[in-house]
């Protein structure tokens, strides 16, 4: 199962979260700088997953942004592993060349992206152009306005 | 692509500061929300933060509050809102704005308003309650995308409570034209299952629809309820083995269209999801495993891409052929693989390797002779990690022969880490591993002492606790008391050395060893040098108020010598003043008992004695002062249960009959039995609150225990709130090892393989560069015990050698019973997929001929409907075809180039469901009229419900009708059989099965013919087993025809809960005293109905009472109780009581009930009654 997934860049600044157990949001932010620091301080050629208290992390780095996300200790690393890449290039092709600014001036759609990918803490979707369809249904509605 | 994604990235510095490009270039800078981006995206201290955001915070509640924000501004802010919320600011003011964006704006602004609440809120959050009526405006909206957004929204959180209010139309979205719709419906199904299984168990067959969707989405989405199911119970969906087979064999053929492609793997985790299934399926089953074989082997072999997403299925596909029954040939391959993983220098690789083998050493630990020098490498691998999870491996291969080497490895890895949740679970570990195998004694105390020192006191109490345990208990022969003089020993010159690293746990531990064995040393241990090590802890200012009064428990036992009870005075002067009451309790007892050696002796006896204690854990000594006490008119006793249900009982209602409380006999608190009471020396020496886990104590056999400070349990008894060092739950925890442990330990004979003289021949050659002698020495000594030719076990208690060949499918025997059980169910469904075969098979190959039969299900089912309900006469042949072509081979996954994936059972209840929305058209009922004359003459006074026609022959020639009459201990099933020939039928024989329902025939003499043009009439009476919201009875009917063929009608009907229901006539005083003794509960808010001429309450309680038959007992200002009775089993059936308040706009009831399922049955149908009304 998938407890959160997050997107922090190289400052440990969290430019995305989202919960999939709750988790106070007043602890929120420890965690999360915990998290970071766990998978900051590993060396390129040390393998992607990490153990973090009962759970699992796994993370992959683009350019300054990491992804992270939180297992629980049945799932498949690897599949999350590629999960994640798998989301960059729903974005990619969303965005068309995804930045940093774009995630965070439109925190809302790759909100919504997301929701199409994982809920409650499972992968519902992962076909590219079904991922995308209710939004871009959704951006030719807000151009019709 | 990746590298695309890096170079822009990478760009980014330089786009931060024109901020106009890129991303924003749709948003003006200016704006607010940009402001904001810009401010987050300059921060560089904590402090700053917290600044911008109060800022905003504050700018978003005055924005918030005016008038004039349009729902477009509103959008704007609730992402700003995000931001907030999202660095950790609390944002609550905006929450009941989100939900008004979700019910007010247009569209896109709707979906960020449905986004904020699902982000903002938790599951439990009563504001969702304020959504509900959005997502059913939404639900049914004419616009996919806000029906689209609506479920999405239900799919990750609603109100456990509303579900009935959108489930029927959530159902409806399932034959929705639109794939996207049918797939998010089935997602929000999943939902409703995981929160309330309760509110979805009648639409299973649903559930199978889904999987047989022709839409891949829609059957993936499926897959998650029934890997759910599956895994709760797998025994119920073996039948399901052959469609994840074929679905597995059609994705991974590629038989899907090209986007489900993830990198030219076709969709990898629909691949993982369904291995997953499989595993569940095939565990411990032999039958069922043999079907999957050859699919999972094409995983194996088809996976063969270079890419992380195919090693993840290989990866996937490894566990479940290692999880079902084994086919060696399989494992072969698959154990290959693994290599394929270990041996990969990409370390994702290798760490899912690793993974991989602790996995399947599990069932065969030979599997990790191949990799031993990889095993070690990595034991030495840079990456924690990768350490960690070479431990755990090494972990599940420890045997009596290698366990010093391992654990070795494992302390030492111990000793490096700062990580508490891996100390605490190596920890544990290690202890496991020196009680199942500890060579000698020496080593296990030097081993524990490791672990209690490393593990301090972060690790799991039961750890000391079952060393302990495990030193106390054991016959006293000579091996244990040796073991105890170890423990001294070493602790004695442990303590003598610099003690304050120690940790608590680990002195607690100490201290008590040495209060009960120091006498073993006697000779050379003056016990007042142990004294006063002791005391020399107290002295010290770290030792903690617990470990304190451990150690007084300890001197208690220790002051025999005069220089010992010198020691002691002056230790219980300073103590007896203390604040702390638990150490002022021991000071006391130990001033008392150093003084009085008689005393001492009586109540600590001579260590080692072994005696049983009587312990009276009733407390039957205390009747006399019980009694008195209620004589004098003191308050009867009530458990804590009761305390709380009564104050609950007061807020709620304060009338008469809940005033009373049931009578305390003064004989539930005497039990005067005499309860043998044995207890752990744990608990002995420090427990408080003994005499409420004796009872559960009391009924463990054991041997007899050493008893050694029974006085305890007088004197702290009278102690109040005192900490409890083991908990209840740690002590149980120990008490399952400790049938073992013990043995274990006795059992070793001392001197063992040392692991520096291992057998040569486990030195294997590895096929890689030369290792070095000290790695190949390692090598020897870890994987020492492995492998056949090893297996000469001088302990008798090694690991039994590939113990996954040797495991007997359990399934067998447990599948059998489980067959008898269910007989009548199987062969129901056996004989339906029987008759569907044949149809089944012409249907699938004229689709696949024609090509372009791909007529959608819901088209098909509207069809079906029509036929049923106009023309009665439609023939049962082919009827029973389109229903096949309905419900059968729905998966045409991609055209019609797939085969069809039968759904086995269910495709009956169809039409039947159906029958039950669309109620007896007009054309029935003209047809019913000759049926009422045929109604019994006894039951003609009883109400009864429309006939419901079953089913009829293909020329009208029979005809099955269904009515049911409602009596007052049952219900009765009336089966019409109308003849509508010339010709006689013959050999008649009605058959009906049900496996929730007890159905008993009781119309004379079975019928055996219907004379033409005739109509007879079969009755059963009919009661639940066990409540349910609703079943499905099967019936078959067999006859034969002059110089015909033996032929057969089949047909379903469903009886719902409320036929079942009967008002219970009780007294407003019974009732109270029912209601207390009732034990299942269940509350829950209902709408009111209101009507115009009716008291709100008065009209709700009618609308149920004509619905479901209940009693309303007595309504007395805005509350009312209501009665009704399940027919269940024999006799007057089970009570269910409701109790009614009505609040604010809704109706509070509170339900309760002997029985467990039935207040939430039950509750489903008051619900569906007051929306139907």
């Amino acid at each position: 199962m998938i407890k959160f997934l997050l997107m922090v860049n190289k400052q440990g600044q969290t430019r995305l979260s989202k919960y999939y157990e709750q988790v106070d949001i007043e602890k929120r932010p420890s965690l999360e700088t915990d998290v970071v620091k766990r998978c900051l301080s590993r060396k390129k050629e040390e393998c992607s997953f990490v153990e973090y208290k009962d759970f699992k992390l796994v993370y992959r780095q683009y350019a300054a942004l990491f992804i992270v996300v939180g297992i629980s200790d049945t799932e498949n690393e690897l599949s999350i592993y590629e999960l994640v890449h798998n989301f960059v290039e729903v974005l990619d092709k969303y965005f068309s060349r995804v930045s940093e600014l774009d995630i965070m001036f439109n925190l809302d759609k790759v909100h919504i992206i997301i929701d199409e990918i994982i809920q409650n803490g499972h992968i519902v979707e992962t076909n590219k152009n079904r991922i995308l369809a209710p939004l871009l249904a959704l951006d030719k509605m807000a151009e019709a306005h | 692509m990746s590298d695309v994604v890096e170079k822009t990235l990478s760009a980014l510095p330089s786009l931060l500061s024109l901020d106009s490009q890129a991303g924003a270039g749709k948003l003006s800078p200016s704006s607010k929300l940009g402001n904001l981006i810009k401010g987050i995206t300059e921060l560089t201290s904590k402090h700053e933060e917290e600044k911008l955001i109060k800022k905003e915070l504050a700018s978003i509640k005055e924005q918030v509050a005016s008038p004039n924000t349009t729902m477009r501004q509103m959008k704007e802010i609730m992402v700003r809102a995000i931001y907030c919320e999202m660095l950790g600011y609390q944002a609550s003011f905006s929450y009941i704005h989100a939900i008004k964006l979700a019910q007010q704006g247009s569209v896109l602004e709707k979906r960020v308003g449905y986004l904020a609440v699902s982000l903002f809120l938790n599951e439990t959050d009563e504001f969702l309650l304020l959504l509900v009526n959005t997502v059913l405006k939404d639900l049914q909206s004419t616009n996919l995308i806000e029906v689209c957004m609506a479920l999405t929204v239900v799919s990750q959180m609603f109100p456990k409570d509303m579900i009935p209010a959108i489930l029927p139309v959530v159902e409806e979205k399932l034959t929705h034209p639109k794939e996207i719709i049918r797939r998010k419906a089935v997602l929000a199904l999943y939902k409703f299952y995981l929160i309330a299984p309760n509110q979805v168990q009648h639409i299973h067959s649903k559930f199978r629809k889904a999987l047989c969707d022709k839409d891949p989405g829609v059957m993936t989405a499926s897959l998650h309820i029934y890997l759910q199911l599956i895994k709760e119970s797998p025994e119920s969906y073996k039948d399901l083995t052959g469609s994840m087979v074929t679905i597995l064999r059609q994705v991974v053929g590629g038989k899907l269209p090209l986007d489900f492609n993830y990198h030219s793997v076709p969709a990898p985790w629909l691949q993982i999801q369904l291995l997953r299934i499989l595993a569940y399926l095939g565990k411990e089953d032999q039958g069922t495993s043999e079907v999957m074989y050859d699919v999972l082997e094409e995983s194996l072999r088809r996976a063969e891409m270079n890419h992380n997403i195919t090693y993840a299925i290989l990866f996937e596909c490894v566990k479940t052929i290692y999880t079902v029954h084994p086919k060696s040939q399989l494992l072969e391959k698959a154990a290959e693989c693994i290599g394929n993983f270990v041996l990969s220098p990409k370390i994702n690789l290798k760490y899912l390797g690793l993974k991989a083998l602790t996995y399947v050493v599990q069932q065969d630990a030979n599997l990790a002779l191949p990799h031993q020098m990889t095993i070690i490498e990595c034991l030495d691998h840079s990456d924690v990690i990768i350490k960690r999870e070479t431990l755990e491996l090494l972990f599940r291969i420890t045997n009596a022969q290698n366990v010093t080497v391992i654990v070795e490895k494992m302390l030492e890895f111990l000793r490096l880490t700062c990580d508490d949740y891996s100390t605490i679970d190596l920890v544990g570990k290690v202890a496991e591993l020196a009680e199942k195998y500890a060579p000698d004694h020496v080593w296990f105390i030097q081993t524990m002492n490791s672990v209690f020192s490393l593990g301090g006191d972060v690790m799991q109490p039961d750890i000391p606790n079952n060393f302990l345990r495990l030193l106390a208990e054991g016959v006293d022969n000579v091996e244990d008391k040796q073991l105890r003089i170890f423990a001294v020993d070493s602790y004695v010159s442990l303590l003598q050395g610099e003690t304050a690293k120690l940790p608590q746990r680990f002195l607690q531990v100490i201290s008590w060893v040495l209060g009960e064995y120091s006498y073993l040393r006697e000779e050379d241990l003056d016990p007042g040098s142990v004294m006063r090590l002791l005391a020399r802890l107290l002295d010290q200012r770290h030792t903690s108020t617990e470990t304190r009064s451990w150690v007084l428990g300890a001197m208690t036992k220790l002051c025999s010598s005069p220089v010992s009870v010198a020691l002691a005075r002056d230790v219980c002067e300073r103590y007896s003043g203390s604040l702390n009451t638990v150490l002022r309790q021991r000071a006391q007892e130990l001033m008392i008992l150093s003084q009085d050696t008689k005393l001492r002796a009586r109540v600590l006896p001579a260590e080692g004695k072994l005696e049983t204690l009587e312990v009276d854990s009733s407390l039957s000594f205390l009747d006399g002062y019980v009694s008195e006490a209620l004589a004098a008119g003191a308050a009867p006793y009530k458990s804590p249960h009761q305390r709380q249900e009564d104050l609950v009982q007061e807020k709620a209602l304060s009338l008469e009959p809940y005033g009373l409380s049931l009578p305390v006999s003064l004989s539930s608190c005497s039990i005067t039995d005499r309860l043998t009471d044995r207890r752990s020396p744990t608990l002995l020496s420090m427990s408080s609150g003994l005499s409420g886990i004796s009872t559960e104590l009391s009924h463990q056999e054991g041997r007899p225990r050493l008893v050694s400070q029974c006085y305890f349990s007088s004197t702290t008894l009278k102690l109040d709130g005192v900490k409890r060092v083991w908990g209840k739950d740690g002590y149980l925890a120990q008490q399952q090892s400790a049938g073992e442990t013990p043995t274990s330990l006795v059992e070793l004979p001392s001197p063992l393989l040392s692991p520096q003289s291992p057998p040569s021949q486990t030195q294997k050659p590895s096929s890689g560069p030369e290792p070095d002698q000290e790695k190949r020495q390692l090598a020897s000594s870890l994987f020492v015990g492995l492998g056949s030719h090893n297996s000469v076990c001088l302990m008798g208690r090694a690991e039994p050698a590939p113990r996954h060949f040797r495991r007997k499918p359990r399934g067998e025997s447990s599948g059998a019973s489980e067959g008898s059980s269910d007989s009548s169910h199987s062969s129901r469904s056996a004989a339906i997929d029987n008759l569907l075969l044949s149809n089944l098979l012409d249907s699938t190959t004229v689709a696949s001929e024609g090509g372009a039969a791909t007529t959608t299900a819901p088209q098909q089912i509207s069809q079906r409907t029509l036929d049923h309900t106009t023309s009665n006469g439609s023939p049962h042949v082919e009827e029973t075809e389109q229903r096949v072509e309905a419900g059968g081979p729905l998966s045409l996954i991609r055209g019609n180039s797939m085969v069809a994936v039968v759904p086995p059972t269910y495709t009956q209840t169809d039409p039947q469901t159906q029958q039950d929305l669309h109620p007896a058209p007009a054309l029935d009922i003209t047809r019913d009229l000759p049926l009422t004359s045929h109604l019994p003459a006894e039951l003609s006074g009883l109400a009864r419900s429309e006939f419901t026609p079953l089913c009829s022959e293909q020329d009208s020639s029979l005809a099955l009708s269904a009515c049911r009459v409602y009596k007052e201990d049952a219900l009765v099933l009336l089966v019409f059989i109308s003849n509508n020939t010339d010709s006689a039928l013959h050999q008649m024989a009605l058959q009906l099965t049900c496996k929730e329902l007890e159905i008993s025939c009781i119309s004379g003499s079975p019928l055996k013919e219907v004379k033409g043009h005739s109509v007879s009439v079969c009755l059963h009476t009919v009661v639940m087993k066990r409540a349910s919201v609703q079943v499905e009875l099967a019936g078959l009917l067999s006859y034969q025809r002059p110089l015909g063929q033996p032929q057969a009608a089949q047909f379903s009907l469903s009886l719902s809960l409320k036929h079942f229901l009967r008002p219970l006539t009780v007294s407003t005083g019974d009732y109270g005293k029912m209601w207390l003794s009732f034990s299942h509960d269940l509350k829950q808010n209902l709408r009111l109905v209101t009507t115009e001429h009716q008291e709100p309450l008065t009209a709700t309680l009618d609308a149920l009472k004509g619905k479901l038959h209940l009693h309303v007992v007595d309504i007395i200002g805005s509350e009312g109780i209501v009665a009704c009775r399940l027919l269940q089993g024999q006799g007057q059936g089970q009570p269910c009581l409701l109790h009614c308040r009505v609040h604010a706009d809704s109706l509070a009831v509170w339900l309760r009930s002997p029985v467990p399922e039935l207040p939430d049955s039950l509750l489903y149908h008051c619900q569906k009654a007051l929306t139907e009304t």
